[in-house]
């Protein structure tokens, strides 16, 4: 076993037995983290694998998140239903909106997305009779699979891991797939995967649509999780929020969007209870990882194991260039 | 089947605005043929070529691939059916290893690339990777292989320019100055490699070193402010007046300056 597998079952045990570990109010903080991270991942597929910056992927969530919070107060709670409906929702919207989208890139598309969710946004901060307009839904009633009911946090925990387990797993699996392959090869040069024969488009939208339908599922359980949802999680700046765990984790990698995530719920959680500024700490924090390490928390970690080997190797190098003379000196 | 015409250019013309790129150009491509394209810089030799891919539509004509009309066949399509190319400048994954790019190629052209959730790797996928490694040996590149290719010299990165276009397997390669920037003995390997090349596969070669190019090809076409001045025998197009005074008499001219 490597040391990578050994890493990832340990935190793997440190998650399962978290309720064990942590009082109520850090549990409640780390299911926060896994549906938040589960949202970071699916846009990492777009930003970090496909290359396509969204500013728009607020939408999905939000998609997701009423749809689910709809279906659970006016027909059923049952979890199934609530995150295969939204899946679908999701789904649907992400190829609608992804058709227009991916015929554009780079800046274009950055304002498309953005244009696309602001389109959303406003639909649910209009309709007050299917969305409660700008109060939201309240009482969303805690989902239920058969008898069992998830209002009990630990329960609740552990179906929000069982579900993040089973997507990162997935995930992992396609980026290093023949089809996430096509996907990154886009991201570093489109137009000579056009020239080996891909339908370059149509991969970017399938990105889009997986991307969508996750973010999707992250919102269906995202109001699961608060039993509330309000216009404000559909906004453009939770599509920024989600865009700065990406990048201050480490786009392009799988573990970054989920310590990005965790770094921001918690930094959030943390300044906010010093101080209301704390939007301003994370943008002086994010334009902090922006100038010094761009490659997120993911590359600084690297940076510092690979210094950490270089000067064990440099010593070992200067202590062989030492013998080295040394024989020269017995020759001489 | 041998003197089967494979690629027709009809009456295609070209223009950017005003700007005439190409006018009226016809041209035949037997299968087999081997075709160097020579003119002078601004000629339209790689306007011609991306034409021909698909990556830039005609403003007149048509072009045909085996008696269809594929004119308004997008590019990505036109690789498939074994029309390929290779570009003027190195247009590379930079970022990924040579495995990977050659892996990206040879993956469509086995059509896996549809596959979602099976992680590409030598033992779940023996058969492409040996197919990877046996053509990166065949091209030298064997200590390369694990290489970022950003990390290579221009040489060796020109190779694989032209190494991704040929493990297509294509039909019709359209090679746009293989050769260009390379050292002596780089061009040397460069033209040994397309010496060996199968010899139904059909060559269109745009190249400024006119030694690789009279070495390559069976058939000559001269571009001249867009339009074919010569089409010929490499030897008659060699001993041309015109084309002394328009390409070779200007090299020389700038030579001597």
């Amino acid at each position: 076993m490597n040391k990578k597998g050994f890493a990832l079952i340990a935190a793997v045990m440190l998650l399962i037995f978290s309720p064990f570990i942590f009082s109520l109010f850090y549990l409640n903080l780390v299911t926060e983290i896994l549906i938040l991270a589960i949202f970071a991942l699916s846009l990492n597929i777009l930003v970090g694998y496909t290359g396509l910056v969204s500013l728009g992927h607020a939408a999905f969530f939000g998609v997701g998140a009423y749809m689910s919070a709809i279906l659970a107060r006016e027909i059923s709670p049952n979890f199934f239903l609530t995150l295969f409906a939204s899946l679908a929702a999701a789904i649907i919207a992400s190829a609608i909106i992804g058709i227009f989208c991916v015929k554009v890139s780079g800046f274009y598309f950055l304002m498309l997305t953005l244009a696309f969710s602001q389109m959303i946004y406003s639909f649910v901060h209009q309709s007050t009779t299917i969305t409660g307009g700008s109060n939201g839904l309240s009482g969303i009633p805690s989902p239920l699979i058969g008898s069992l009911d998830f209002s009990n946090p630990v329960y609740f925990y552990y179906l929000i891991l069982l579900l993040f387990i089973l997507i990162y797993g997935g995930l992992s699996l396609i980026v290093h797939s023949p089809f996430g392959q096509v996907l990154i090869g886009i991201r570093e040069n489109e137009t000579r995967l056009k020239s080996m024969g891909y339908h370059t488009t149509l991969y970017k939208l399938a990105a889009f649509v997986i991307a969508g339908g996750l973010g999707g599922v992250a919102g269906s359980l995202y109001t699961s999780f608060n039993s509330f949802i309000s216009p404000s999680d559909v906004y453009w700046t939770m599509s920024g929020s989600v865009l700065i765990m990406v990048l201050i984790g480490g786009s392009g990698t799988m573990i970054g969007p989920v310590l990005g995530a965790a770094f921001i719920v918690i930094l959030e959680t943390i300044v906010s209870s010093y101080t209301t500024m704390w939007m301003m700490i994370i943008g002086i924090i994010f334009i902090l990882f922006v100038v010094f390490f761009p490659k997120g928390i993911v590359g600084l970690g690297k940076l510092l194991l690979q210094s950490f080997s270089k000067s064990n190797k440099l010593s070992a190098i200067s202590g062989k260039k030492s013998n080295a003379l040394y024989n020269n000196d017995v020759k001489n | 089947m041998e003197n089967h015409v494979i690629l027709k250019i009809d009456r295609v013309g070209m223009h950017f605005g005003g700007l005439e790129i190409l006018k009226d150009v016809s041209l035949e491509v037997k299968k087999g043929e081997r075709i160097g394209i020579i003119g002078p810089n601004g000629a339209g030799k790689t306007t011609f070529f991306n034409i021909l891919t698909g990556d830039l539509k005609p403003s007149s004509g048509s072009i045909y691939y085996k008696g269809e009309n594929i004119t308004n066949v997008a590019n990505f399509k036109r690789t498939n059916a074994g029309i390929v190319r290779t570009f003027q400048r190195n247009n590379l994954l930079n970022e990924l290893t040579v495995l990977d790019n050659l892996l990206l190629v040879l993956q469509r052209k086995h059509h896996l690339q549809n596959v979602w959730f099976k992680k590409r790797n030598e033992k779940k996928y023996p058969k492409l990777f040996e197919e990877a490694n046996q053509l990166i040996k065949t091209w030298g590149l064997e200590k390369r292989a694990n290489e970022i290719v950003k990390k290579l010299s221009y040489g060796e990165q020109r190779q694989i320019e032209i190494l991704l276009g040929i493990a297509i397997n294509p039909q019709v390669l359209l090679l746009d100055e293989p050769t260009a920037g390379m050292s002596q003995a780089e061009t040397d390997y460069i033209v040994d490699l397309l010496h060996n090349l199968p010899k139904d596969l059909t060559v269109l070669i745009i190249e400024h070193d006119l030694e690789v190019v009279f070495g390559l090809a069976d058939r000559m076409v001269v571009l001249y402010d867009g339009g074919i001045l010569i089409d010929g025998d490499p030897n008659e197009v060699r001993n041309d007046r015109r084309v002394n005074e328009i390409y070779i008499g200007k090299e020389e001219a700038a030579a001597h300056a």
